[in-house]
């Protein structure tokens, strides 16, 4: 690994995740030690079930984590209080009953509630923000619109905005590529890394697209049932790590093109 | 910033209709009086005839009052439910508060009959209708609540709200199966709903209820407002979920509970006001929307009273029909004309 000048901003120390009821603990995956710097886009790879969104969830601190620490800039995220938090992470989630009857740039603005009065009047700084998100996204002639006029893909960028208008240095993402076109989904990561760079935010994604996130992303964190790991995508690749993320009868990982591929008949 | 402009003056034209009805709703009735009387007997200045500011006084204006308190208090209800559990069909009774309160009342009515005595003559009082359909109220709400600190879902807080609403009618069908004719009529009337025969002082206290169920809303616009994008959100954007779920619970229980236990049960304001609003004003931020709805429920309970009592007949229709007789027409009016259901 190249040697790192950037501050970290997300610290994970024997993180176990899973779920606590009446009948016990239900461990999901354990061990989980992962360290994500500024300007860090990185995605979390794995098959379904294997616990991608309980491990968002237990960063974002939607989850109590069973054990272990999570630390944002320094500071453990159990201690934060729900105001603190929201000042440290930001959202962009699928499937959320968000009333389309928002414009864009009210739901936009949502983003700015952390920051606000208590009847969430919008400051010259808060517009300021706002104005900015929309210009990263590039969603300014969307900007009047109401939410039921957008397209999924214009919608997801519009989120992201929403995200980005929250200010925080850590955005994460529940797999915000399902539902798109394939040129979209492309769209949407590339967005992703450009505003790590531009902001210096780190922007963790959950998604099934292995392909692309290689190809784009700084780390991933691939999530196997033995173990988490956490590495940029050619240290992974020559390690093998992607070989034996899924059963190996239908598809297979072409580590020369750095893809997985269909089997061919043998 | 232009259009905080067209929202402040659509509120202001709002104010000016709810003025010009009330003055219209306190200048009809039974008795014709002359309009000079009417500003007369208000400013306490000469009137013409002695009973004249009686009746506006003590009755009609107290009513005008009532139908103001309880359509904006109900509309309100309707709006932080439908908010709160992001579905466009809930209402202020989906907490079962009407439901406890028809409870409470058919077993005062009704049951007093079958123990019979002295209860039966103690039923017939208002008080004893008042205190009986809150006691009901308070009841099914604390069930719905206890039920709620541990349900960490809230759309189930919905179905178990339904739940005891199907349970409190089921035993309400069977008391009114054992009933006397005079009992179940007497009952019938309570629950046509009525907006009439309240006096100052009954009056006064719906207001404290309002006053602070209308202030939780307030205090709760911003949360509201995060609402709007679903419950993990308005959690990731520094929403208590269950500390907001409570507060909004106890605004809905003083609001719908305090004027149902004074009016009955009064149907479909509650649901119906926050639509037509939403199709007529299209804004989303509660700040703008509450003050819309509150004249907005105080708008359509006085044209339905004024409707409920229409000058040349000799009665007064249940307000609980004419609430629905004409708000129905209205909101399937704007649906289709509007093309687009906006929630």
């Amino acid at each position: 690994m190249k040697p790192n000048f950037q501050n970290i901003n997300l610290k994970t120390s024997n993180l176990e995740i899973g779920y606590q009821d009446k009948r016990g603990i239900k461990s999901i995956a354990k061990n989980i030690n992962i360290e994500a710097h500024t300007s860090e886009l990185i995605a979390v790879i794995g098959v379904n079930g294997i616990g991608k969104s309980t491990l968002l969830r237990s960063i974002s601190g939607i989850q109590q984590p069973i054990s272990g620490t999570i630390e944002i800039e320094g500071q453990n995220l159990r201690e934060m209080n729900d105001l603190q938090r929201a000042s440290q992470i930001s959202l962009v989630l699928t499937n959320q009953p968000i009333s389309k009857n928002l414009s864009v740039f009210e739901l936009i603005a949502l983003g700015r509630q952390p920051y606000t009065n208590w009847l969430g009047k919008l400051s010259k700084i808060d517009i300021e923000k706002i104005e900015n998100a929309i210009a990263l996204t590039s969603i300014q002639p969307l900007k009047d619109r109401k939410c039921y006029e957008l397209s999924d893909g214009q919608l997801q960028r519009v989120l992201i905005a929403r995200a980005i208008a929250q200010d925080t240095p850590i955005i994460i993402l529940d797999e915000p590529t399902t539902h798109l076109d394939m040129y979209h989904k492309a769209y949407v990561v590339k967005l992703l890394q450009k505003l790590a760079k531009q902001t210096g935010k780190t922007i963790i994604f959950a998604s099934h697209e292995v392909n692309l996130a290689i190809q784009i992303c700084d780390k991933i964190i691939l999530m196997h049932p033995e173990e988490t790991q956490i590495n940029t995508p050619n240290h992974l690749i020559s390690t093998g790590a992607f070989q034996d993320l899924f059963p190996k009868d239908l598809i297979h990982f072409d580590e020369i093109s750095g893809a997985f591929r269909i089997k061919n008949k043998e | 910033m232009q259009q905080t402009g067209k929202y402040a003056s659509i509120l202001v034209i709002l104010g000016l209709v709810l003025l010009a009805l009330t003055l219209l709703n306190i200048s009809l009735g039974s008795v014709h009086i002359p309009f000079k009387d009417i500003f007369s007997s208000l400013f306490n200045a000469e009137v013409s005839k002695e009973t004249y500011s009686y009746i506006i006084l003590d009755y009609r204006l107290p009513k005008a009052f009532t139908a103001i308190i309880a359509g904006s208090g109900l509309a309100i209800s309707g709006l932080l439910m439908q908010t709160m559990f992001r579905n466009p069909l809930a209402g202020p009774y989906v907490l079962g508060l009407s439901s406890g309160a028809s409870l409470g009342v058919a077993i005062v009515i009704m049951g007093a009959t079958l123990i019979g005595g002295p209860f039966v003559a103690l039923a017939l009082s208002k008080w004893t209708l008042v205190i009986a359909s809150s006691l009901g109220s308070l009841i099914v709400l604390f069930a719905v609540v206890l039920a709620s600190v541990r349900l960490r879902d809230t759309m189930a807080i919905l179905i178990v709200g339904l739940m005891f609403a199907s349970l409190t009618g089921a035993v309400v069908s069977i008391l009114s199966y054992f009933s006397p004719a005079a009992q179940l009529q007497q009952y019938i009337f309570w629950s046509f709903g009525s907006l009439g025969d309240l006096s100052w002082t009954e009056v006064g206290i719906l207001g404290i209820f309002w006053f602070l169920g209308i202030s939780l809303a307030v205090f709760s616009i911003k949360n509201l407002n995060s609402l709007l994008l679903g419950e993990e959100y308005a959690r990731s954007l520094g929403v208590n979920i269950g500390r907001n779920r409570m507060l909004i619970i106890l605004a809905t229980s003083l609001l719908a509970g305090s004027i149902t236990a004074f009016c009955g049960p009064i149907a479909f304001i509650g649901l119906a006001v926050p639509h037509l609003i939403r199709q007529v004003l299209p804004v989303n931020n509660h700040l703008i929307l509450l003050p819309a709805v509150i004249l907005g429920g105080a708008i359509l309970m006085l044209i339905c009273d004024i409707v409920s009592q229409l000058p040349g007949m000799e009665f007064t229709l249940p307000i609980n029909a004419i609430t629905s007789i004409i708000g129905a027409p209205v909101v399937i009016w704007l649906l289709i004309r509007k093309q687009k259901f906006l929630f």
